[in-house]
């Protein structure tokens, strides 16, 4: 019975926590949605392991909504960019959720937490189906769906902190905004080729050619896009947002949600206007590649005047956001890789960094750098956590961070930029500057009286130390993921396979 | 762009763009410059309606139908996809207005305030008492 399933994978993993979601909120009872909520986010973990373990060997895997054949039907469309993509969303959606349970006990009403998962699988549902589907609008459906969850679940975080409101009020403008300006490119697309199928897309595009239509819906995609992703000077939402929202949230949110929008923004500038057009080229080498460095600064010396943990680590996805844009605007298939395991490295890093922050959260009430003096001392193991992840988000051999860096500095010098390669090197070292403020406040400051000596419950400790783990044993063995990450930069490149497959109507 | 392309008949022609584009510039404008939370909702509203337009007027085709079968096979009809891509969009746009006006709702229980720089007001203050507070401990 099994393998009459197994064709239809790619749309289950979609499916299965869509369901999910309303049973969460109908049964009511928290208990029940959590086992509902965590059996369905791992029945998304086995399909995306099972996917991206048959298409890493570069073969893609398409499947008909419906039955309706591309280009007309929906197409959800697997290759290894996606499936690795799809594999970082549902791992870190099944590493959250056992955490999650003891974090929001804490945090806010229990009579909410049934809706709580109800959001956070929908909004799971959005990423995962944003990944896995090959038809450009239905990016613009998913891509809403798990917007609206994000909103509804910082809004959470009301309960803790009331900016939580305005937080989730202003990510639900200009993330709104971010996306009807993908739409109104997405219009422009339609235009002048008739299409929506991604495949199609590229085909048809390629004989459009340079027009000012395909200009302007470059145009309109990468700034929609740049939004939702928080590309420097877009990332106005981000840092309140993930400050204020409850702390599970937080680390799910800047695990996935910026990484599943820049890979719709490679998608569509790799597989759909293939740089054909000098505009694009220029855009990215002008526009895009300043922006990332300048991210890469301004982001990091903001996040040293931080007194808020948390927000301190907002700031740094911003500048982390920049070195994955770096990546990819070095325009070589060198750098796309070193992009899209930025993307992964990163992930795993700020995951198990925002986790052990909840960690905090959850036995001193605060994260802010004033009520987590000594924090070395009464929480050790969490507090090691963050130590590990601190260092890998400086880039300190052995941890996953230094394998980003290394990959980028060699792709910036492949295009014979010393400048780049040096300017990595020099943002590395403001980072070194915020870690070492927290580490600094957390064990050589004396602990202040009235507080116990107790560490956050074992299921919020495991699933930050896995996430730790996943940041040490990728950064000793980093052959899985570069295998994955230069096979999904090649999925992005290697365009004509997908156009003499995906023309074929 | 030639500046002889510019005639009126390029201004006439285009005329479903330029409402487009000025409807769409008049939401963009709300959404930035009004402080009043709910304006701003109506402002975003306006902003995406006028990309539902743009969408439904590029499905048109002059002296077409709806695309429903008929007898003759040579039938003038306009393009459904369009409308059926703004049916979800405006689902999508009602979902977004729905949650939009809740969060509000909730802004004005505990800051008893829709007005944005009052709120920053608010903010402002609680940042500072924070700061002073985690100082004496």
């Amino acid at each position: 019975m099994l393998s009459s399933l197994t064709p239809h994978l790619p749309v289950l993993q979609v499916v299965v926590p869509l369901i999910a979601a309303p049973l969460c909120a109908l049964f009511g009872n928290r208990h029940l949605a959590w086992i509902i909520a965590f059996v369905a986010a791992l029945i998304s973990f086995v399909i995306s392991t099972l996917l991206l373990g048959s298409v890493l060997d570069g073969s893609v895997i398409s499947y008909q909504i419906g039955g309706w054949a591309p280009p007309w039907g929906i197409e959800y469309r697997i290759d290894a960019a996606n499936a690795f993509v799809l594999f970082i969303v549902s791992l870190i959606g099944a590493l959250v959720l056992p955490y999650a349970r003891q974090s929001i006990e804490r945090e806010f009403d229990a009579s909410t937490h049934a809706y709580f998962y109800t959001c956070y699988l929908l909004c799971l549902t959005g990423l995962l189906g944003v990944a896995a589907t090959g038809d450009a609008f239905n990016v613009f459906v998913f891509l809403e769906i798990s917007s609206l969850a994000t909103y509804a679940l910082v809004a959470f975080g009301a309960t803790r902190d009331r900016r939580a409101l305005t937080a989730a009020y202003n990510y639900l403008i200009m993330g709104t905004i971010g996306a009807t300006f993908f739409v109104i490119g997405l219009g422009f697309l339609y235009m002048v080729t008739g299409t929506l199928n991604m495949a199609d897309l590229a085909v048809r595009l390629a004989d459009v050619g340079d027009t000012r239509v395909t200009r302007v819906a470059f145009v309109f995609i990468l700034v929609g896009m740049g939004l939702k992703l928080a590309m420097f000077p877009l990332h106005l939402w981000l840092p309140n947002a993930y400050n204020y929202a409850p702390s599970a949230v937080t680390a799910f949110l800047a695990a996935t949600a910026t990484k599943v929008a820049l890979y719709v923004l490679l998608r569509f500038m790799f597989t759909i206007f293939q740089f054909d057009f000098p505009v694009q080229e220029l855009t990215f080498e002008y526009v895009v590649m300043p922006l990332a460095i300048v991210a890469m600064f301004a982001a990091s010396i903001a996040a040293v005047f931080q007194e808020d943990v948390k927000r301190l680590l907002a700031y740094s996805s911003v500048a982390q956001v920049g070195y994955m844009l770096l990546g990819v605007a070095l325009l070589s298939e060198a750098g796309l890789t070193a992009g899209i395991i930025h993307l992964f490295n990163h992930a795993v890093t700020k995951g198990a960094l925002f986790m052990a922050v909840g960690c905090f959260v959850y036995q001193v009430g605060s994260s802010r750098l004033g009520d987590l003096k000594g924090i070395g001392k009464s929480m050790p193991w969490t507090t090691a956590a963050f130590a590990v992840g601190g260092l890998s988000l400086i880039g300190v051999p052995l941890t996953v961070g230094f394998i980003s860096k290394w990959y980028l500095i060699q792709a910036s010098l492949e295009t014979g930029s010393f400048l780049i390669a040096g300017l990595i090197v020099a943002s590395s070292l403001i980072a070194v500057v915020y870690v070492w403020r927290i580490v600094e406040v957390a064990y050589l400051e004396p602990v202040p009286e009235g507080r116990v000596k107790q560490e956050a419950p074992l299921t919020m400790i495991l699933p930050t130390y896995a996430l730790v783990a996943a940041s040490l044993y990728f950064g000793i063995n980093s052959e899985l993921t570069s295998d994955a990450a230069s096979q999904a930069a090649a999925a992005l490149y290697s365009v004509t396979d997908l156009v003499s497959e995906g023309a074929a109507p | 762009m030639m500046w002889d392309e510019l005639t009126a008949e390029f201004f006439v022609g285009h005329y479903n763009y330029w409402m487009t584009t000025v409807l769409m510039m008049i939401g963009l404008y709300i959404v930035v410059s009004r402080g009043n939370l709910v304006k701003k909702i109506v402002g975003l509203n306006l902003f995406q309606t006028s990309v539902f337009m743009l969408y439904i007027s590029m499905a048109k085709i002059l002296g077409g139908t709806a695309p429903i079968l008929t007898d003759n096979p040579n039938e003038v009809y306009s393009n459904p996809l369009p409308h059926v891509l703004i049916l979800t969009a405006i689902v999508v746009g009602i979902a977004t207005t729905a949650l939009g006006l809740a969060l509000i709702i909730r802004i004005r229980e505990s800051f008893d305030t829709i007005e944005e720089d009052e709120i920053f007001e608010i903010e402002q203050q609680m940042a500072k008492n924070a700061t002073s507070s985690s100082g004496d401990r």
